[in-house]
């Protein structure tokens, strides 16, 4: 049986009843070691690493005994499997990195550790991080928990981290890490009904982390609730020297801003993200939003981005134009898989046709065309243009706004299949949440409410640059307004 | 400089059978960067090490590694740069340049394509028949080298050594304004000299620390560039006067005979001496270079490169303007001094203990022929300065004879010792006592009644012999200058 009064705690729940003494780390770890066990069904972990989890949540009761807790001590977490973990198995859910085992720590999962935190394993993604139903993973898809009402048809859980979505709204570990390079962690938050935070580029160190699109990919959070995931983004966040482009300022404390007033705070509403087709509930949703924050005392203020419709297909050139070199090193000389050929240019031919699977060859070979000579002017360099336009777009509307409030999808999750042979359908998933990532704010997906089957939707908050701190304010506004506390119908123990 | 420089003189002109070909050269040059560690990791980078024990996971391109500039590579570039009197852009920009190879672990070489770090300068190159020339420089750019592939070390297998891979590189381009085999070769040797100076590289071609890539075409005097071919990766200056020489008549031959050249890459096979195509235009590589979103643009502050500019020695244009000046040395002179600081420094000792062109003198003829005989540089000559400068003041103020000279420096050179206690010793001063130089012309004279006779006879011309005779019966010490007038007057007067 899962305690399910134990794996129900979220990180700050879970937290105070460890510094209560209520609990210990070793029980909450067991518990949810008992839970990954019965939930294998759902496929979100790629590798558990239940010996890891316990000794460290033994260490965890150690000091918490001596008063020396710090601030995760014995929280356990889940971690995407495109973070390298020293000694474990570390696949970007490819086939291609093959008995992979890095002998180093990502920053980001190191301070966690440092901090207290307790692995339970290794999460499921979409390849390399190239998807938005986890449907390309090499190690199968992750399953929604939810199901839409009388319907036990399977469900996608967003994607990227539709591993981390799934885990961490079915009970499968208290909060998980996720990467966000268009879209990965608010999409999969928003399909399960948990919270996904992405901070700006450069708040979170890529050290360690597979990369995917080098000028996108940003670490976060994704929890059960917005004081979740302000407690685990202060412990991810920093400035590291061996990422140029993290950058250098301070970690604010996220958790004091969590309930705090939103009295005067401006939203600004984008009308360019009423976009066509999209269902009447997700729009109802989005009203509902305005509402409570206005009733919070926010001020709504309507906004333009004018340069909105561009954002997919700017991102869709500069995300695989980087990705295609980004995955160049995957060439079965040095680690991963080798598949053996008659010369070099054979090995490397075998290699990359045996271990990439067909969405990251799709997005390798448009990486490699736009970067092409002839045609780099064509695509690359209008898609960076493009890209400066949307980051101006947003600097004009945070001169009279604060935050930006809009859905974070078109739609409630799909069933498993039914995009996986559209590209373009797929793609569009991201409309909403690609130009946060092309302009590197902060983000972040809050649940909202249910759609008509059942299912849950999320609303999301756009920030300035570094300003984490405004969208845990106003998201634990809609949070407590939303009063969200649905949780799936568990069906798949036993 | 007062004296008139061309640029882009009238070259050495080659007879064809049908007329008169120019030929023209560009050089990219190598220069790895005079560094403890690498471009953009921590790893050493010294010659001759094991192999792969010095690659860090950077360099070896594991998931998620990411580059972070080396600081001090960067000064050493912009070092450089001042010392070529060349434009320092203050931002630059790191460029991915895309290709497969097995000693390439990234799948790119971290470069400088459209943005590097110091642009137009300048070489001043010496030439055997006196003449200058500038010789332009486009540009110079930062970047990572690759490693090694090895194809002896197995049968059927190929070896790779990342050692050099990630070591810091700056390629220095040339204009198209080199005439000659002679030249190209001056050029590099020029290029050499100033980054020795500056200390930005050791210069050894022996261990790849200076590499070019040659760029040759030819035409009609007069006429348009015409299409060039580039020699890959040549490692001396005797390979490089062969390769252009070879490739030159290849092309001549190949026009003449009313074919046309067609763009390519080409390599030298040393034991061949000739040069073969390694692939054509429309197999060259499409290296779809964009800008490495893992490394923010480089930015310089006009204080760093002021304190460079402050810490710059004298370069070798400088200083051997200096000697001429005020050592009255000829340019060619002081070109060959000016050639190594150490030379350069050691000259300026001897000179300044003697005489500034007797010095000179004595430094390029005896002690470079000697030092060359026995196979050892001015660092480890045998006679130091301080006991040259001795010796040169002794022939300066007469105490011995040139003649006399010649056998303490063979002396000092193989015994070592003081020139002043040499002479003393062996009692080689000059004889400049008139009754003693008498004495030995009279023997002379009365010894030889049948010479005199034909000396009195009209054969003027035996006054030389006469004076070897007395020379001789001196053992060389007799002052000559002394020797002859007293003989001449004595014969005269018989």
């Amino acid at each position: 049986m899962v305690d399910t009064t134990l794996t129900s705690l979220g990180l700050v729940e879970a937290r105070d009843a460890l510094d209560k003494k209520e609990i210990s780390a070793v029980e909450l770890t067991d518990a949810y070691i008992t839970a990954m066990e019965k939930g294998r069904g759902l496929n979100t972990y790629i590798t558990e690493t239940t010996d890891l989890a316990r000794e460290g949540a033994k260490r965890a009761d150690e000091n918490l005994a001596k008063g020396e807790g710090k601030p995760l001590e014995g929280l356990p977490l889940g971690i995407k499997d495109l973070y390298c973990t020293e000694g474990v198995l570390t696949t970007a859910a490819s086939h291609i990195l093959d008995g992979y085992k890095p002998h180093y720590e990502s920053t980001v999962s190191a301070n966690l550790w440092r901090d207290g935190a307790v692995m339970l394993g290794k999460l499921n993604l979409d390849e390399f991080a190239m998807g938005s139903s986890n449907e390309t993973s090499f190690y199968g898809t992750a399953i929604n928990p939810w199901r839409r009402n009388g319907d036990d048809t399977p469900l996608v859980a967003g994607g990227s981290s539709g591993g981390s979505s799934a885990a961490v709204a079915a009970g499968l570990c208290a909060a998980a890490t996720g990467t966000d390079t268009g879209g990965s962690i608010r999409q999969p938050a928003a399909l399960t009904g948990i919270v996904g935070m992405k901070p700006s580029y450069g708040r979170c160190s890529r050290w360690g982390i597979v990369a995917f699109a080098s000028s996108l990919d940003q670490a976060g959070p994704m929890t059960r609730s917005v004081a979740d995931a302000a407690l685990m983004l202060r412990s991810m966040a920093g400035h590291d020297p061996m990422d140029s482009t993290s950058v250098d300022i301070e970690v604010p404390d996220y958790t004091a801003e969590v309930g705090g007033s939103v009295k005067g705070l401006r939203v600004g509403i984008p009308k360019e993200y009423r976009v066509d087709g999209m269902p009447a509930e997700v729009d109802a949703l989005w009203q509902q939003g305005i509402d409570w924050l206005k009733d919070a005392g926010a001020e709504i203020v309507e906004i333009s981005l004018p340069h909105t419709q561009y954002a997919l297909p700017a991102y869709y050139i500069v995300a695989p134009a980087e990705a295609s070199s980004n995955l160049a090193r995957y060439d079965g000389v040095r680690y991963g898989l080798r598949e053996d050929g008659k010369d070099l240019i054979e090995m490397y031919q075998n290699t990359r046709a045996a271990g990439f699977g067909d969405e990251v060859k799709r997005r390798v070979l448009i990486g490699t065309y736009v970067l092409s000579a002839g045609y780099y002017d064509a695509y690359y360099r209008k898609a960076q243009q493009v890209r400066t336009l949307i980051g101006q777009d947003f600097d004009t509307a945070f001169e009279s706004v604060d935050t930006i409030l809009a859905p974070t999808t078109p739609t409630g999750a799909f069933g498993v299949g039914e995009k996986a042979d559209d590209p373009v359908s797929m793609y569009l998933n991201d409309v909403f949440t690609v130009p946060a990532n092309l302009a590197g704010l902060p983000a972040i997906s809050v649940p909202a409410g249910l759609d008509s089957q059942g299912l849950p939707l999320g609303l999301q908050l756009i920030g300035k640059h570094f300003d984490e701190a405004t969208l845990f304010r106003a998201a634990s506004a809609i949070e407590s307004a939303a009063g969200f506390t649905a949780k799936p119908t568990v069906w798949w123990e036993g | 400089m007062t004296e008139k420089l061309e640029s882009t003189a009238k070259g050495t002109i080659i007879e064809g059978m049908t007329g008169p070909w120019e030929l023209i050269i560009g050089l990219e040059v190598h220069a790895q960067v005079n560094s403890n560690s690498k471009l953009f990791s921590g790893a050493a980078t010294d010659f001759g090490s094991d192999p792969n024990t010095q690659v860090s996971l950077v360099d070896a391109a594991l998931p998620g590694m990411l580059p972070v500039i080396n600081e001090y590579c960067v000064e050493q570039a912009v070092r450089t740069g001042l010392g070529l009197k060349a434009q320092i852009n203050k931002e630059s920009v790191f460029a991915r340049k895309n290709y497969f190879y097995a000693d390439l672990p990234q799948g790119y070489q971290i470069s400088q394509f459209d943005k590097p770090i110091v642009g137009r300068g300048q070489v001043i190159v010496d030439l055997k028949n006196g003449t200058r020339r500038i010789v332009g420089i486009e540009r110079l750019h930062l970047e990572q080298d690759a490693g090694k592939s090895m194809h002896d070390q197995h049968p059927s297998l190929t070896y790779v050594d990342l050692n050099r891979s990630g070591v810091a590189l700056m390629e220095i381009v040339s204009d198209p304004d080199i005439r000659s085999a002679e030249e190209a070769a001056a050029y590099v040797e020029k290029l050499r000299t100033i980054l020795v100076y500056l200390g930005t590289c050791d210069g050894v071609m022996a261990r790849g620390s200076m590499r070019a890539d040659v760029n040759v075409s030819v035409r009609r005097p007069g006429e348009e560039l015409g299409t060039r071919a580039e020699i890959k990766n040549v490692n001396s200056l005797r390979f490089m006067r062969q390769a252009i020489e070879f490739e030159a008549q290849r092309q001549i031959d190949i026009l003449e005979d009313g074919g046309s050249i067609v763009q390519e890459t080409r390599l030298f096979d040393a034991s061949k001496g000739e040069t073969r195509s390694m692939r054509s235009k429309e197999n060259a590589h499409d290296y779809r270079y964009f800008p490495d979103p893992d490394l923010p643009p480089l930015i310089l502050d006009d204080g760093m490169i002021e304190r460079i500019k402050a810490t710059l020695p004298e370069l070798p244009d400088e200083k051997k303007a200096r000697f001429e000046n005020d050592y009255g040395l000829s340019a060619y002179d002081a070109g060959v001094l000016v050639a190594d600081q150490e030379t350069a420094a050691y000259y300026e000792n001897v000179a300044s203990a003697s005489d500034p062109k007797l010095a000179a003198n004595w430094i390029i003829t005896e002690l470079f022929g000697r030092l060359n005989k026995s196979e050892k540089t001015i660092t480890d000559s045998p006679i130091s300065a301080a006991n040259l400068g001795k010796l040169v003041g002794l022939i300066k103020d007469n105490t011995i004879s040139g003649r006399i000279a010649k056998d303490v420096f063979e002396i000092m050179f193989n015994e070592g010792g003081d020139p002043e206690q040499i002479v003393e010793d062996k009692g080689l001063k000059q004889v400049t006592d008139t009754g003693e130089i008498e004495g030995f012309a009279d023997q002379v004279i009365a010894d030889n009644p049948e010479k005199v006779a034909e000396y009195k006879g009209g054969k003027d011309k035996l006054l030389g012999w006469f004076v070897g005779q007395l020379m001789k019966a001196s053992r060389g010490k007799a002052n000559p200058q002394m020797a002859n007038e007293l003989l001449k007057k004595k014969l005269d007067e018989l």
